[in-house]
């Protein structure tokens, strides 16, 4: 122990032992740390790059031009507006070069084409991290408690999604993240705000289970608790891994609770003859069910639509009398659904009805034994039910909507790191923790509520992405800064038609001022579109105008005074301003106009690269057959269409070819000499 | 006094130490039960998917033996450039000598070079390189594009939801693929051809200009997607990926 103390008192004794001595290691100590600062400032890592990038473009043969565009020293591109105070350009100096294209080390490649340019919007608006940083790590990864990482790039374009709030033609991910979160009943439990100070609404409408007792079995409801995929691959409702009782006592509690729905079940006039097995079928196929409805196919493949449930094992879970109900008039049962009223007569409803019973699958319920339910596994039931927040979702008689049933989502893009509880194992990010969230709600605490969903490896990236893009950052922007979604239509057309295109479900493909789906065409101008006659058959008996479409307009069964009620009201109310309907003559185009329009067609055009005119020749079918397009466009349409499409219909795929005057007219007048010889033909 | 500097910095450098030392928790070695002689790819290559992501099928690869048939329980080990993430990365082949992978592309939109290897009996390493595309933000917008102007003619094949136009064609136009063809033409011509249609080039009629409905930004994003997927690749795209 004392030697040591005696070399230190020796070592003291000789540095600072005299006054003078003293003075000059203080002095020399001082100019050290003096130095610290300019050292640390010499040998910087930006300083480094900067060097590097010099390096790098010495041999290139625009090393002239680059050399003059790099800046040295502290680079920061400051926009107050936003709050972005950003250093990456010291290090990234490239990033402006486009002649950089073939160069793959980073920070020096050049930036990737955007639409905003780097300077007006800073680099940490999308990609996040410190941008105030001027060290690697500090910069990029979570280092010195910032709470800010780099955004990974499967997840960028939820930085989009803090100042568009509508969907964009380049964010496919972020789209579909956010419909998803609409469409999964998300946000039935958790409310997420939006900057507007609206509050994002579901999309799905899950069943009122008021009355589920006609509808449906008990050991069906026990079933689909259990496991909903096993009855449909594509269910939407989560698995919320309940005991063998608790299942069984919530299936109590629903039967126990429904009340009967009355004035249903008037019997179907047995029919006189025996009927054609394959007739239903084919009245499935006609009536175009599968424009909504998926069914399994045998290789296990879903066919058809997503706009209504799926049908692959429908006979296993409903009751032949409800289903009687539901396909005679389905808004006896739920005056909301999105399915038509299909105007079927008696024959055609006992049709599909055992079509699709028999679309059953007998090992379904094979093993599902319930005993009569008591009184206390229904009160049990009942409990379940509140706790679970079945209610956020369903309808169900005696419990209510619950308010804030799950944390709000509102600010979950910035929430702190520190505040969230990591899994052993996972890396402690935010965009991780969310997605680990989405995959396996349940792995962080077997006691939690979330139930399990089934999404795909890409939708869960994209519901992840949603929910990143709601910021502290996208709520606190100006108004003026930001991009608003279009407000959302409620537009609702008036009198006997309205009630009729409610009862039609007309809504449930179709779009009109902004109100509906894009499955088939927009229907805002139809009036100015369409001739009165063709319309009305049209409505009647719907043909084929796309080949090569599989979702085509199902027949409706309609009277005539329904068919000239819908057809006297579109006619009247869905007419463009852009143009008076009647300025241009409907026939007696001069036949050596006709015959320009011809040539102007086939050759100039090449229209038949996409349409049919005749039959015998043309082949491109992409867009309608316009065989008798005389007979039901109106010829002002076809002219003003002709030259802008997309200014009648926005997003149409026919180019705009800038068409003259005279060819537009040409053309118009051939295409109006385009008629139906006869309307039998039509009609067979 | 010295005494305790000298004990705090001693805390101080096994506090650092404790900080820093993560060591990453060790794969388990995965032991081949047999060994094959070639490497053949079944299908997930070619792929085009946006950068980051998750292709959207596996890639999946086979060991033979030197008669051509299946071997079950060889190593097969994946590499990629840097950001590439595969899960798994090693495993043994299954039964029909198959060996499974799904991959996540980098972050830097370009082709991706994969390397799938597999040890001989004699531990001769055989290799098989796999290419993948990945689309930036241009890129993505041209697919998108694509998707809705191009895809009905240019590409051949139909699917249930998108029947395809080329068989009507009485001029077959080319896919975006055909690099044979395209990696010819030059920027400027494609863009005039995209925007006046193919009279523009003296070709044929049946394509029709784009010029007046598609923005400039647009047809830079479709002529920079048709560029990157091309096949073989355009040389003036530039960078491909692969392991250093």
């Amino acid at each position: 122990m004392k030697p040591p103390r005696n070399k230190l008192s020796s070592w003291w004794q000789t540095l600072f032992g005299h006054p003078i001595r003293a003075f000059g290691v203080v002095s020399l100590l001082f100019l050290v740390s003096l130095a610290i600062a300019p050292a640390k400032n010499y040998f910087s890592e930006w300083r480094h790059y900067q060097k590097q990038y010099l390096v790098l473009i010495r041999g290139r043969g625009d090393a002239v031009t680059l050399q003059r565009h790099l800046q040295t020293g502290i680079q920061q591109i400051w926009i107050p507006e936003l709050g972005v105070v950003d250093r990456c350009t010291s290090c990234h100096v490239g990033l402006k070069e486009a002649s950089l294209a073939d160069v793959a080390t980073q920070p020096f490649r050049r930036h990737p084409v955007i639409p905003h340019p780097i300077d007006q919007f800073g680099c940490v608006m999308c990609h996040r991290g410190q941008g105030a940083a001027t060290t690697v790590a500090e910069a990029h990864r979570s280092t010195l408690a910032w709470e800010e990482p780099i955004l990974p790039a499967r997840y960028l374009e939820s930085s989009c999604g803090q100042c568009h709030r509508a969907a964009l033609t380049g964010t496919p991910q972020l789209n579909l993240g956010r419909q998803l979160l609409a469409r999964n009943g998300c946000v039935h439990c958790h409310t997420i705000k939006l900057p507007d100070g609206s509050t994002m609404k579901a999309t799905d409408d899950p069943p009122s289970l008021l009355h589920i007792r006609d509808k449906t079995s008990r050991e069906w409801i026990y079933a689909w608790l259990k496991d909903p995929t096993a009855y449909a691959g594509s269910a939407t409702m989560p698995n919320f891994k309940l005991s063998d009782d608790d299942a069984r006592d919530i299936s109590a509690f629903l039967i126990a609770n429904s009340t009967p729905l009355p004035g249903d079940t008037a019997p179907i006039a047995p029919s006189q003859k025996a009927p054609d097995p394959t007739a239903g079928a084919s009245l499935y196929g006609e009536s175009f069910c599968a424009s909504c409805h998926a069914v399994q196919n045998a290789a296990g493949n879903l066919v058809g639509g997503d706009v209504g449930p799926e049908l692959t094992r429908v006979g296993s879970k409903v009751k032949p009398d409800w289903l009687q109900v539901w396909l005679r008039s389905p808004r006896t049962y739920d005056a909301g659904t999105a399915m038509p009223h299909y105007r079927f007569n008696d024959q055609q409803v006992a049709l599909l009805r055992t079509f699709l019973l028999n679309k059953a699958d007998p090992d379904f319920l094979a093993n599902v034994h319930l005993d009569p339910a008591t009184p206390t596994q229904i009160a049990h039931g009942k409990t379940l039910a509140t706790e679970y927040g079945c209610a956020s979702c369903h309808e169900i008689g005696g419990i209510k909507k619950p308010e804030n049933f799950a944390p709000e989502l509102t600010r979950i893009g910035s929430k702190p790191i520190a505040q969230l509880i990591f899994l052993p194992g996972m890396p402690h990010t935010l965009p991780d923790y969310i997605a680990a969230k989405i995959r396996n709600p349940r792995s962080f605490g077997a006691a939690l509520k979330m139930p399990q969903y089934t999404f795909a490896p890409s939708q869960v990236d994209a519901l992840t992405t949603a929910l990143l893009s709601l910021t502290e950052r996208a709520q606190t922007l100006p108004p003026a800064l930001t991009v608003p979604a279009p407000p959302a239509s409620n537009y609702q057309p008036a009198g006997k038609a309205g009630e009729l295109m409610a009862d039609l479900a007309c809504f449930s493909c179709h779009a009109i001022n902004g109100r509906g789906s894009d499955m088939a065409p927009d229907l805002t101008w139809e009036g100015s579109a369409v001739q009165r006659s063709w319309l009305k058959d049209f409505l009647k008996n719907p043909n084929t105008l796309r080949p090569a479409l599989i979702r085509r307009m199902p027949k409706f069964n309609l009277t005539d005074s329904e068919s000239n009620e819908l057809t006297d009201y579109i006619m009247t109310v869905y007419q463009t301003p852009a143009f008076d309907r009647d300025s241009m003559p409907a026939s007696g185009d001069p036949p050596a106009q006709v015959e320009q329009g011809k040539q102007l067609f086939y050759s100039k055009y090449a229209c038949q690269s996409c349409h049919i005119v005749d039959t015998t020749t043309d082949k491109g079918y992409i867009g309608p057959t316009l065989t008798q397009v005389g007979s039901r466009l109106n010829a002002a349409w076809i002219y003003h269409w002709l030259k802008d499409p997309q200014g009648l219909r926005p997003g149409t795929t026919e180019p705009n070819r800038n068409m003259s005057d005279e060819d537009a007219r040409a053309l118009t007048a051939f295409l109006m000499a385009q008629r139906s010889s006869g309307r039998q033909e039509a009609k067979k | 006094m010295t005494r305790r500097l000298l004990g705090l910095c001693v805390v101080a450098i096994v506090l650092g130490c404790a900080g820093c030392g993560r060591t990453p928790a060790a794969a388990p070695a995965l032991k081949p039960t047999a060994f094959g002689a070639a490497l053949v790819e079944s299908s997930g290559g070619k792929q085009v998917g946006a950068t980051g992501t998750l292709l959207s099928q596996p890639v999946i690869v086979q060991v033979n033996d030197d008669q051509g048939s299946a071997v079950q329980g060889a190593l097969v080990e994946f590499r990629g450039p840097a950001g590439v993430g595969f899960d798994p990365a090693n495993g043994l082949t299954d039964s029909s000598g198959q060996f499974t992978t799904n991959v996540t592309l980098g972050d830097m939109a370009g082709r991706y070079q994969l390397t799938a290897s597999t040890l001989t009996r004699a531990q001769k390493k055989v290799e098989l390189k796999v290419e993948e595309v990945a689309l930036g933000y241009q890129q993505q917008l041209g697919r998108l594009l694509d998707d809705k102007y191009c895809a009905r003619c240019h590409n051949p094949e139909s699917t249930p939801e998108r029947v395809s136009n080329y068989d009507n064609l009485e001029v077959k136009p080319h896919a975006f693929t055909e690099g044979d063809t395209l990696n010819k033409m030059s920027d400027t011509d494609l863009t005039a051809i995209i925007s006046h249609g193919g009279p523009a080039l003296s070709k044929s009629a049946l394509m029709p200009p784009y010029g007046y409905t598609l923005s400039k930004t647009e047809i830079q994003a479709l002529l920079s997607y048709i560029r990157l997927v091309s096949d073989p690749p355009y040389q003036a795209s530039g960078i491909v990926y692969e392991n250093k």
